[in-house]
């Protein structure tokens, strides 16, 4: 099977796999930025999503994306550091244009994954699993996300957590989102330079969307509601 | 035009070089229609040995193997594609009269004849301009990127000794993506088992048995291990021996030992003298340097050559005072567009490095050694504006840069006459057979096109033509006889002989462990033969030259260190085992210049000069391939002479002023 | 201008493919600016031989940029410090007085040293053997005029093909990936029309032939065209994964 195979097949499932969770982000971030416009709606929101059949479908095809995409990357890390040889480089130095994301995509991926694991501690777990489990672990209601979301925020450390959490994901997407397209090859000489600059503001947007959360809570501009 | 010249000088009886009867025009079809050919089944059955990768070498090995031979291909690189041929820049000429400017079969003959300064042979001539057209077609048809005009058609540009625009060109790399062609045949052929490739291996000697040429000795530089090859014929193109002159512009791995070998195994070696100084490379700059490196000939389309008008001026720039950009246009001697009106910048070779070293000879050369002239390009940035002048020698513009640390664009280049390309080799007959049956020679490694000087862009060509068009045709008359010889063991006398003998003999240079090393010993014998069998020679300098060579010997013989053992990797006794050989062909060098008493070409004999100081053949006394026969060890070599009988063009003074 | 400069020089030696190798330390006097890494290089060897030690083995050949053959690892860079040139184009004005410079080999899995500084890249080789060419015998060819190829194309498939085959860019990446080297023969070969007839199967043997030899995974970090030194550029690694990607969903 040339999706395992050959390396162009796995660095193709790699880059849909990143593609379509980049996809999710957008999604995401988009329903989130909502709590600052309008917590209602944002409630409406959660309630709508929580525990329905399409909701756990979704999230169980992007349970299997991070799946594929972390597995993938284990397995091309390991073959690369054997592609390298048996003696490593004394003197290494960074080339011209090359970006420290793209060189730690691994380290990267890793961070942003350790995060998520307390991400998903914090709402999912609480918020779908609960609903879908009966298993209430607070005294929280699944359809009061506004609230919920106030709450952790007003814990400054949790800000701060959910900020470098999400400046990883950033560096992570620069080099990401981009070099999903060169893959797919999507890409030729003129539209290279083109490319990374969308793929920059791509990645900006979707994380400036999600930073505003955090960053609105932490300057207090969520005591308002 | 049908006159027969007939020297009388020359005793013609000896030496034949085979040439099929009939009209110019008409021999090679003649000889492709009656000759012998090979059919499938059998060719299966023989094996060809093919020494060398270069364009000759590759494309040769390719096409045997596409026709169905089982061929064996030596490369002394880690690579195919790393053979010198890969650094020739500036093109590859051909008669497709693309350009509409009145280029014909007949004149690319007739330009290579004369640019050969009437020293080649006709029929050779006539066929390498014949199949020239087909060697374009072929490289297109490989995907070699040659340049093109904006409607998609290709380009072409001009070059020294031509009058018409006949050179086709990949940039300024036009030798690197002929190459990868033929390496990419080559690759293809190895790919299907077609052909076995030994790279990082040196061929040591050639095994000939009853008279014939049957296999090789090699040495696997990797493991140090002495190897029997055995095939039906040998076919050698392992390129020039320019690197005798140890700085030239050659490969640092580029050797006359195969030369050597055959010569000692009964081949004729000609014309040894007639080697190519190069007008445009970066002059010489400390003692350290390994190599010389040229900058195409190509840049003298646009580039303008000058020196100061003045000694004083050329003082002054020597010293560091002035710079060349200080001198206003009437300071500066453009001395080619002075001397030669009709062809200006676009001189042979030969013609423009002489013309250098009389500047500089007078005094007026530029460069803290005084050992070079400008090449300006002033002139045609303003006509052309930059970039067209990037976009046509951009990379060798960089490469000047990155060596010399000046900005060409912004200042003049210098230059100077470097030894480049030896027109001298293996002598071989119409099918490219050496005088040793069933021993080919191939490419710049043999004696055959370009006479005593070769015009630019026609080194890839004759390359190319003998590996894809000529050879491939010719061995299969010689094959054709053997096709009843069973494949020989390697286990025969002759093949123990020979490699008991290089065993000894590099026993022997293991032993001197003496105190100077082999580059050292190398660099002594290169200004010897700069300074006597260089650019200008006399009999006085040539006979001094013998006199030095000799010593040299004797010191490397004597005093030479090789560190290591033989029977593992050991490039200094690769170096050593060339160097003796060098020093084999130096004096082989000056002992044909010596006899030689005209002037011809790239062979300049100050004695022999018209009162404007340009070369002076001798027609009656000198019209003939001298091939030199070995006769024993630290014997002198016999003269034979191949006349050189001109039936189609008349012979005259080469004359590039009008 | 040409001035002299003293330097540290340390070097990878190793006897042989399958022994260990070690840094050994060498001063170098009095080199000047203007001679090149390998002249320098040729100095110290010489002097290693008048002491009666074994030279340093390093590959090498036409001196001048373009064989490929010269494959240094000086300083963290492939070739050096300096951009698009190889190690013998590699001039010692790049480089101060007192500096020590670390020589190392290409290290790559399907490099292995074969001694000192000196890598067997057969490799390279192997995969051209598998597809990199047109397939075409001698003769019987159409005009070189027969088709036209506008000049944007050409010169873009020259500029793939420009490629040197020195291993560059599988020595600077750090997954040890020969995806340039293979995406500049595939590419170039697929702009062509001569070359678009089997552009397919040669992007599916090719890249086979990469991944069985051992190269790792391209993550388009871009340090193979950094330090190009022919800058062959990563966009002709897109266009590789379109001829293989469209070639695979049509088998």
């Amino acid at each position: 099977m040339w999706l395992i195979d050959s390396s162009i097949g796995r660095k193709l499932i790699m880059s849909i796999t990143g593609a379509f969770l980049v996809l999710f982000l957008l999604f995401h971030s988009c329903m989130n930025i909502v709590v600052i416009i309008s917590p209602e709606a944002y409630n409406a929101i959660c309630a709508f999503l929580g525990a329905n059949w399409y909701a756990v479908a979704g999230t169980s095809v992007l349970a299997a994306g991070f799946v594929i995409h972390i597995l993938y990357a284990l397995v091309l890390s390991y073959q690369n550091l054997r592609a390298r040889g048996p003696e490593r480089y004394a003197v290494t130095k960074n080339q011209k244009g090359v970006s420290w994301a793209s060189r730690n995509m691994l380290i990267l991926g890793a961070v942003v994954f350790g995060f998520l694991a307390l991400h998903m501690y914090n709402f999912w777990f609480k918020m779908q699993f609960a609903e879908l489990s009966g298993i209430h672990t607070g005294n929280f209601e699944p359809s009061k996300g506004a609230e919920y979301v106030k709450e952790l925020f007003s814990n400054k450390v949790y800000c701060g957590i959910y900020i470098v959490w999400l400046a990883a994901l950033w560096l992570h997407l620069t080099h990401g989102v981009w070099s999903a397209l060169q893959t797919t090859g999507l890409n030729n000489k003129t539209w290279l330079p083109r490319v990374k600059v969308i793929s920059n503001i791509i990645s900006t947007i979707v994380i400036l969307m999600f930073m505003s959360i955090p960053v609105y809570y932490l300057f207090g501009c969520g005591s308002c509601i | 035009m049908a006159k027969k010249e007939q020297s009388t000088a020359v005793d013609a009886t000896k030496i034949d070089a085979r040439i099929p009867e009939g009209p110019l025009a008409e021999k090679w079809s003649n000889y492709k229609a009656h000759q012998k050919l090979v059919n499938p089944s059998n060719k299966r059955r023989l094996d060809i040995i093919v020494v060398g990768t270069g364009l000759a070498g590759a494309s040769a090995a390719a096409s045997m193997a596409e026709m169905g031979f089982n061929v064996l291909n030596f490369c002394i690189q880690d690579s195919p594609r790393r053979a010198h041929s890969i650094a020739a820049q500036g093109g590859i000429n051909a008669a497709k009269n693309y350009q509409n400017d009145g280029d014909s079969v007949y004149r690319l003959f007739y330009d290579t004849i004369k640019g050969g300064d009437y020293r080649a042979r006709e029929a050779n001539v006539y066929r390498l301009a014949e199949v020239s057209n087909s060697i374009i077609d072929q490289c297109v048809a490989q995907g070699v990127p040659f340049a093109r005009e904006y409607g998609g058609l290709l380009d072409n540009r001009s070059f020294g000794g031509a009058q018409v625009s006949r050179t086709f060109y990949a940039k300024g790399q036009t030798g690197q993506q002929l190459l990868l062609g033929a390496y990419s045949a080559l690759s293809r052929q190895i790919g299907k088992g077609a052909v076995k490739l030994y790279s990082r291996y040196e061929m040591l000697d050639v095994v000939v048995i009853d008279g014939r040429a049957r296999g090789i000795i090699a040495r696997n530089l990797v493991s140090g291990k002495i190897e029997r090859f055995f095939a039906h014929a040998v076919v050698v193109g392992t390129g020039g021996y320019g690197n005798t002159f140890f700085l030239s512009t050659n490969a640092m791995a580029s050797n006359g030992s195969a030369a050597i070998q055959m010569y000692k195994k009964g081949a004729y070696f000609a014309n040894p003298a007639y080697a190519q100084i190069h007008p445009t490379c970066i002059p010489v700059h400390g003692e350290y340097q390994s190599k010389l490196t040229l900058m195409s000939e190509s840049l003298r389309n646009d580039g303008r050559i000058w020196v100061p008008k003045k000694k004083e001026d050329a003082e002054a720039i020597r010293a560091g005072k002035k710079k060349a950009t200080d001198l206003s246009e009437d300071e500066r001697d453009y001395y080619l567009e002075r001397r030669y009106p009709a062809f200006g910048n676009l001189v042979p070779r030969d013609v423009a490095s002489r013309a250098a070293k009389e500047r500089c000879d007078a005094g007026y050369g530029v460069g803290n050694t005084g050992l070079a002239v400008y090449l300006d390009f002033s002139a045609a940035i303003e006509r052309l504006g930059e970039n067209v002048v990037r976009a046509r020698y951009g990379n060798l513009f960089q490469m000047y840069e990155k060596i010399v640390d000046d900005n060409p664009y912004n200042t003049p280049m210098m230059i100077y006459p470097a030894i480049h390309y030896t027109m001298g080799g293996i002598w071989v007959d119409y099918e490219l057979q050496t005088s040793v049956k069933g021993l080919f020679c191939i490419g710049e490694a043999n004696f055959s096109d370009h006479g005593a000087n070769r015009l630019g862009a026609s080194a890839l060509m004759q390359g190319l033509a003998d590996g894809y068009f000529v050879l491939p045709y010719t061995i299969q008359n010689y094959l054709a006889d053997q096709i009843q010889t069973p494949r020989m063991s390697t286990e025969l006398p002759e093949f123990e002989q020979a490699e008991k003998d290089i065993h000894a003999k590099i026993e022997k240079i293991m032993k001197i462990q003496g105190d100077k090393s082999v580059d050292s010993i190398h660099r002594e014998l290169g200004l010897i033969m700069w300074d006597f069998v260089g650019m200008g020679r006399n009999k006085a300098g040539l006979e001094t030259a013998l006199e030095k060579i000799k010593a040299v010997r004797h010191e490397f013989w004597t005093k030479v260190y090789v560190p290591g053992v033989s029977a593992d990797m050991n490039v200094e006794l690769e170096k050593a085992l060339r160097l003796a050989d060098f020093i084999e062909i130096g004096e082989l060098m000056a002992r044909d210049a010596l006899m030689r008493e005209e002037s011809c070409g790239g062979h300049f004999r100050e004695e022999y000069q018209t009162p404007e100081g340009e070369a002076l053949r001798n027609d009656e006394e000198f019209s003939f391939a001298s091939c030199w026969k070995f006769t024993g060890e630290g014997k002198e070599p016999e003269l034979l002479k191949e006349a050189l009988d001109y039936e189609f063009i008349h012979r005259q003074q080469r004359n590039y002023k009008s | 201008m040409e001035k002299s400069i003293n330097l540290t020089l340390k070097v990878w030696r190793q006897a042989g493919p399958k022994v260990k190798g070690e840094f050994e330390t060498y001063k170098v006097d009095n080199v000047s600016t203007d001679s090149s890494f390998l002249e320098m290089l040729d100095v110290l060897n010489e002097s290693l031989i008048k002491q009666r030690k074994e030279p340093i083995v390093f590959d090498h050949d036409c001196r001048e940029g373009i064989c490929g053959m010269c494959s240094l690892y000086i300083n963290g860079h492939p070739h050096g410090p300096d951009g698009e040139i190889t190690t013998c184009q590699l001039h010692m004005r790049n480089f101060h007085d007192g500096q020590t410079i670390t020589v190392e080999p290409w290290r790559s899995a399907a490099f292995p040293i074969i001694k000192d500084l000196m890598v067997d890249r057969g490799a390279y080789d192997k995969i051209i053997q598998a597809g990199g060419y047109v397939s075409v015998n001698t003769g019987g060819v159409p005009d070189g005029n027969a088709i036209a190829i506008g000049k944007n194309i050409a010169d873009e498939a020259m500029d793939a093909a420009s490629c040197i085959g020195c291993g560059a860019c599988a020595a600077a990446c750090k997954n040890g990936s020969a995806m340039l080297f293979v995406a500049a023969k595939v590419s170039q070969l697929a702009l062509l029309p001569q070359g678009k007839v089997e552009a397919a199967h040669r992007a599916k043997v090719m890249v086979a032939k990469m991944d069985e030899l051992g190269f790792g995974n391209c993550t388009n970090t871009g340090a193979c065209e950094a330090e190009c030194p022919k800058n062959v550029s990563i966009s002709h690694i897109a266009r590789l994964n379109r001829e293989f990607l469209s070639a695979k969903f049509k088998d």
